[in-house]
């Protein structure tokens, strides 16, 4: 019965959207409109949608419309190589954070009868985001279709399968910015944000959820909760990118977003059988020093590369990423040593995480010495995170997937209304007075936080009526390995 | 014929091996092992996690011996494994009602 109803709701979603794909194949799509830019109040663009401009000089919304038609003429925008090279490396560095880099991560952190369960997550997240994405993910986030009331809040369904993206068609966004990259290098870069968004979120549910609950949740997850948030911070008429909220690589869109989601699902799914009682010590933390490794060198792509481009601002967001995670690393280590007496190889390897965490929303707009004190805090903030504060939380947040990321997405977005500065923008993105600019930051991290968290409830109450969200308590013991992939480590 | 049973520091292996060996005994088995006695465990901290690891590695050492041979065996395993240090281990001694050589099917104490 359950499965047949999985049949019918899945049919019925690609039937869905394969009509909608039927009905916009026949619509062209709208050419940037030079005029729009004139017309809308709207500040520089901000994030990563919006990284380098083809043309230098930002857009002033007083320009008239047939002085920019000029130039538009003259100097048609055109791909260039090196920031298309740049971009092909960094969706490589962002994917390969997934697979292997958080598999490892985590997997290294669990009992030994679940890694393999655990780095299932990471390995299935990626494709089955991958589907969901060109299907139909990437047209919701950064589509066009939907009505202008609608628009601040969804795309549409006119990329659909990139429909209507031709090989050599540059990104061009909502706003009439054209880039120097293909769009369809643009849709697979932010394709693998959305897939380690889930992986992320799956390590505070690890070592008891179903496989099949976690594929349909995961494809559902991606198209009700992701979509719509990286539409309102990423998309040119998303709200919260209308009203100036700075976020350059996804601190609310991945990781508050997967953070909160990840808690919601921890309280959900309810705590590990045993737990407190019987010994849960990571397995193996030699896959996670390896892991955290690959994660902080391919977070090289996640943020430098939201520049969308390669130059002095891709080069800026590299160095700050740098410095934010070795100041975090060797906070978490002194909080450690101050605390608990010794510091930790986990703590070194989580701390470095919690520094590209929080500088993810800011990497393009701060300076070192601004990247210094976000890393530093964040260490510090993280540990607690994910020690005093868990202990208040009582989720069984498996790997700390609010702790670090949550937690740490949230003292970023905050802390890039300090630290961000025009000094690095120069005015692209514009950056607002600090008690402003604060407000926007804080407007970004409740409205991620409320609609992820109330949605990701949603649809695992969903899930867990038609699948079932766990595993059974003899399965759970047997470890997911054995009960649920008929595998296993000796 | 006998079988002694060594529980041991597993740094302590290759001591017992060679004192076996010089007086002549010519098989030994070995298998890695978890325990405690008057030893106390350790404690590992995980993020904020605590664990209290009560077992210790140690290497358990069987010997099959002829009767004549017992003392001396455990005077050479005494001798070697002793550290002075709580945690040093036991030997136990028990009876061994047959023994069989796979190759050869000889059994009792020309098997040994």
């Amino acid at each position: 019965m359950k499965r047949t109803l999985l049949a019918l709701g899945l049919s019925g979603a690609l039937l869905t959207s394969g009509l909608a794909f039927a009905e916009d194949a026949a619509t062209t799509t709208a050419a940037p409109d030079a005029v729009a830019m004139a017309d809308t109040a709207q500040p520089i663009p901000a994030p990563a949608a919006v990284g380098a401009p083809a043309e230098a000089a930002p857009v002033v919304a007083a320009a008239a419309p047939a002085a920019e038609a000029a130039p538009a003429e003259a100097e048609k925008p055109k791909v260039d190589r090196g920031d298309t090279a740049w971009l092909l490396i960094a969706t490589a560095l962002v994917l390969m954070m997934t697979l292997p880099g958080l598999a490892l991560f985590y997997g290294g952190m669990v009992r030994k009868k679940n890694v393999l369960g655990t780095m299932m997550h990471s390995l299935s997240a990626a494709a089955v985001v991958t589907i969901v994405w060109v299907v139909i993910g990437y047209s919701l986030a950064f589509g066009n279709g939907v009505s202008e009331g609608l628009a601040p809040y969804i795309g549409g369904f006119d990329r659909i399968l990139l429909s209507g993206v031709a090989v050599d068609q540059l990104w061009t966004d909502a706003a009439g910015t054209a880039y120097t990259i293909p769009e369809t290098l643009f849709m697979v870069f932010q394709m693998t944000f959305a897939i380690i968004t889930v992986a992320i979120m799956a390590g505070s549910f690890a070592e008891r959820m179903k496989f099949s609950a976690f594929l349909t949740f995961v494809a559902l997850w991606v198209v009700v909760v992701y979509a719509p948030i990286a539409h309102w911070v990423w998309h040119a008429k998303g709200w919260l990118f209308g009203a100036g909220a700075l976020d350059f690589a996804g601190g609310t869109v991945v990781h508050i977003n997967s953070g909160i989601a990840g808690l919601v699902a921890a309280y959900v799914i309810g705590r590990r059988v045993g737990l407190g009682r019987e010994p849960m010590a990571p397995h193996n933390l030699v896959l996670t020093v390896v892991g955290a490794g690959l994660l902080w060198v391919g977070w090289f792509g996640f943020n430098a590369g939201s520049w969308l481009g390669a130059d002095g601002r891709s080069a800026m967001a590299m160095v700050v990423t740098q410095v934010a995670a070795a100041a975090a690393a060797l906070a978490w280590l002194a909080s450690e040593r101050i605390a608990r007496g010794r510091a930790s190889v986990l703590g070194g390897a989580s701390g470095a995480i919690a520094g590209l965490v929080a500088i993810t929303p800011a990497s393009g707009y701060v300076d070192a010495s601004g990247a210094l004190v976000i890393g530093l805090l964040a260490g510090v903030i993280c540990f607690w995170g994910t020690t005093g504060l868990k202990r208040l939380l009582k989720a069984d947040d498996s790997l700390d997937a609010f702790g670090l990321h949550g937690i740490g997405g949230i003292a970023g977005a905050i802390l890039t209304a300090f630290f961000a500065t025009e000094a690095v923008t120069g005015g692209v993105p514009v950056v607002l007075p600090l008690a402003q600019q604060l407000w926007v930051q804080v407007e970004g991290v409740l409205a991620t936080i409320v609609y992820s968290g109330i949605m990701t409830f949603i649809l695992l109450k969903i899930v867990d009526v038609i699948i079932g969200l766990r595993v059974s308590e003899e399965e759970e013991r047997e470890g997911l390995d054995v009960s649920q992939h008929g595998e296993r480590v000796e | 014929m006998k079988l002694v049973t060594a529980v041991v520091k597993p740094f302590k292996l290759d001591d017992v091996r060679e004192a076996l060996s010089d007086i002549g005994v010519q098989g030994i088995t070995v298998t890695e092992v978890k325990g405690f006695g008057r030893q106390k465990g350790h404690t590992e901290l995980y993020r904020g996690a605590e664990y209290v690891v009560d077992f210790l590695p140690k290497v358990k050492i069987d010997i099959a011996i002829r009767d004549e041979m017992v003392e001396q065996v455990i005077e050479a395993i005494t001798r070697v494994a002793s550290t002075g240090k709580i945690g040093d281990g036991k030997i136990f001694v028990s009876n061994l009602e047959q023994v069989i050589r796979i190759r050869t099917g000889e059994t009792g104490p020309d098997a040994v």
